[in-house]
């Protein structure tokens, strides 16, 4: 990818919009982006370890991590903490690096996990669970959800792809809602019968990075892992995928392969975000379109800033949220979709997004 | 790019709701047989209401039915248990039903209508889950219930109902027949979809916050149920019916020239803007009206109106809203009587009942557009 014979034709063929970006897409400058958002991701993470409804000093955090003494109180507190930020580092790169290759793979700029019904076929998936097989961990609900969502969303992109038009916005859209409602219909069948049920469930739903401890994180890791290496290497696919398929064939991409491989790497990533950290909503929809204004269209960036930038902003939304409601907490997932609505209508307002 | 994308819009809205109606008369088995299709669809409401007050699991005959009845009006001797179970259960359930099928099938249909577009109606725009956001806000911020939740639902469903109109009109609402007009009624879907996620975050918020007996009786609200139906809820949507029904009347006829675009409606005498104001405020007015009532049932305003074009052929608001009220009453029937004998006796909410079939039938919807679009 360094190579300069390689990238040529790629920049060449993105045409108006490389020309007009032509800039910004300068190597040199990029890089210096993408280590300006690593240092920005650090400081969030130092602000995760730190804030909440017990402050705690970056002094303190820092012999918390280097001289742990497990009879200081705020050493434990940090302790504590670690798991939350790792798994909103992992859930939140997960679902940016899904989102912004699913709007390339499916070239629908709205294309994002909760809109495609992952969410509702994990939610169907751990309610089963929970209320046939009796699951009442975390742990236990990963596997169910993970299945759930990735089940649901090979079907919505199915249903939404078949035809000469492919998965259009309206289309990927409505069938992600068809979906959604008729598996939450489903859904509460169960939970108006099962009171138990409801209960156990409740809390999964809204998404969240908090209580978590290492047995959840761990089982996901080797997909996580899997499905990051997958996509972060399909930057040049989606790129030539962004020329339309006809195109893309002319240029010698095997379209078909092509799109079945990102599509497994997203799959992988989505449902083990969704499985780690419940449903989170418009992460993976709003950061790469953030993205979009540092790097321009060219994927191999949109990538790896999504992947760096999508954190951020769930560890954000996670720390506002354990702030905004003290003594409680509003769980990440209801903070994300306070923040990504508006964000989401000002994008449909702009026209850009709809596709239409 | 633009005829491309022209194509895919007229293609989607062909294949999911048919602007052509001679395409779906090829499927009716002969045209004499029914002469009048809405007539017809009104005959089956009223069969339909019958079957639910009069069989099911407590069954009544018909002349014992207009004993109960005529002892309930002249204050006469009462059957012990029939009596109840018939005034005070089925009778309102099934008015309610049949009133808030009526007018989420209006409402459905009227939205259907203007916009052209046969994705755009109040369930999948947002404007129920304003109601529910501000329902389950009332319950359980508030502890209210009953009639105070109904308020607050119907203040909801307008809230948004503005929000959504204000967003999407900088591109002139369902303008004339050009793809200008598509295009900001797909802005309107889209930002009601985005709304609605937001609305729901809320509404799963909530429900973490409440008690569980509180969760699940406002669970049972969101899924849109006529298990508490009585006669202290049947006031207001029959005032309100008999006050939309005649607007929806009067709108008819300007919304029918409307169709033909913008300047052709103008130049034959229509004021565009007030008339589609108006149509607005109906529409708006009707499912909210009724998701006070009842709660969000799902797809029941959605569904009436493409179903309603495919069994009469054209696009009519009547055939909308009795299709609409069978819709529920069907729902609410398999609900209450044949749910309970498959799930250990729970009553299910009417709305897990048309949810679970209405996804399928949109699923259907968005196949067979594909195909033929292929």
């Amino acid at each position: 990818m360094t190579n300069s014979t390689t990238t040529a034709p790629a920049g060449s063929a993105l045409g108006a919009p490389a020309a007009r970006t032509g800039n910004k897409n300068a190597p040199a400058k990029q890089a210096a982006w993408l280590l300006a958002a690593v240092v920005v991701l650090v400081l969030v993470c130092a602000a995760s370890l730190t804030v909440g409804a017990r402050g705690v000093p970056l002094g303190t955090v820092w012999q918390a991590l280097t001289q742990f003494d497990p009879a200081d109180g705020n050493h434990a507190v940090i302790h504590a903490r670690i798991p939350r930020t790792v798994l909103g580092l992992l859930a939140g790169g997960a679902l940016g690096l899904a989102g912004a290759a699913m709007q390339g793979v499916a070239r629908n700029p709205l294309a994002d996990p909760g809109i495609i019904g992952v969410n509702a076929g994990a939610a169907l998936a751990v309610v089963a669970g929970i209320y046939v097989f009796g699951v009442s961990s975390l742990t236990g609900y990963i596997w169910f959800a993970f299945i759930g969502s990735a089940a649901a969303a090979v079907v919505v992109y199915l249903i939404a792809s078949l035809g000469r038009e492919g998965a259009t916005p309206v289309k990927l859209a409505l069938a992600g809602a068809a979906l959604s409602a008729g598996l939450y219909s489903l859904m509460n069948v169960v939970l108006v019968s099962s009171q138990d049920t409801l209960d156990r469930f409740r809390f999964w739903q809204v998404g969240g990075i908090a209580g978590r401890d290492w047995s959840v994180v761990l089982p996901g890791l080797p997909f996580l892992a899997a499905g990051t290496l997958i996509v972060l290497s399909t930057g040049r696919i989606l790129n030539s995928l962004a020329l339309g398929d006809d195109i893309a064939r002319g240029l010698g991409q095997r379209v078909g392969l092509a799109r079945g491989t990102t599509a497994l790497g997203i799959v992988l990533l989505c449902g083990s975000a969704t499985a780690l950290a419940g449903p989170i909503g418009f992460v993976g929809l709003v950061v790469p379109h953030a993205v979009r204004f540092l790097t321009g269209p060219d994927y191999r960036w949109i990538l790896p800033f999504s992947l760096v930038l999508a954190p951020v902003l769930l560890l954000l939304s996670d720390v506002a949220g354990r702030v905004i409601l003290l003594p409680g907490e509003v769980p990440a997932g209801i903070m994300t979709a306070l923040v990504g609505a508006p964000v989401f209508v000002w994008l449909v307002r702009r026209g850009k997004g709809a596709g239409l | 790019m633009r005829t491309a994308s022209l194509g895919r819009e007229s293609a989607t809205e062909l294949a999911l709701g048919g602007s052509d109606p001679r395409k779906h008369r090829r499927y009716l088995p002969s045209r004499g047989l029914f002469r009048n299709r809405t007539g017809f669809l009104a005959l089956a409401v009223v069969a339909l209401f019958a079957a639910s007050v009069l069989l099911g699991s407590y069954t009544v005959t018909i002349p014992d039915f207009f004993r109960i009845l005529t002892a309930h009006l002249t204050g006469g001797e009462r059957i012990p248990g029939a009596s109840f179970i018939v005034m005070e259960n089925k009778l309102p359930r099934a008015v309610i039903g049949t009133m808030i099928g009526i007018a989420f099938g209006l409402s459905g249909t009227l939205f259907q209508t203007m916009l052209r577009n046969p994705l755009a109606s109040p369930d999948v725009i947002g404007i129920s889950y304003g109601a529910s956001a501000a329902a389950v806000t009332s319950i359980v911020v508030f502890g209210a219930s009953g009639a105070a939740v109904s308020g607050a639902a119907l203040c909801g469903a307008m809230a948004v109902a503005v929000v959504i109109y204000t967003i999407a009109r900088s591109g002139s609402l369902g303008a004339g027949g050009g793809s200008r007009g598509n295009a900001a009624g797909g802005r309107l879907i889209l930002a009601g979809i985005g709304i609605a996620a937001a609305l729901n975050a809320v509404v799963n918020f909530l429900m973490t916050r409440a008690d569980i007996r509180t969760a699940a009786e406002a669970l049972i609200w969101l899924n849109g149920s006529l298990n508490s139906a009585s006669w202290d809820r049947a006031g207001v949507p029959a005032l309100a019916l008999l006050v939309l029904v005649p607007a929806v009347a009067a709108l008819a006829g300007p919304l029918r020239i409307l169709e033909l675009g913008d300047d052709a409606a103008a130049g034959l005498g229509i004021r565009v803007g007030i008339t589609r104001l108006g149509v607005v405020a109906t529409a708006v007015a009707l499912a909210a009206i009724a998701t006070a009532a009842a709660g969000p049932v799902a797809f029941v305003a959605f569904l009436a109106g493409p179903i309603a074009r495919r069994f009469t052929g054209k696009a009519s608001l009547p055939a909308g809203a009795f299709v609409g009220a069978l819709i529920v009453l069907a729902g609410d029937y398999f609900a209450a009587n044949i749910a309970p004998l498959l799930l250990d006796g729970t009553v299910l909410p009417v709305g897990v009942v048309t949810g679970a079939l209405g996804a399928p039938f949109l699923l259907w919807l968005l196949v067979t557009a594909n195909r033929k679009d292929a």
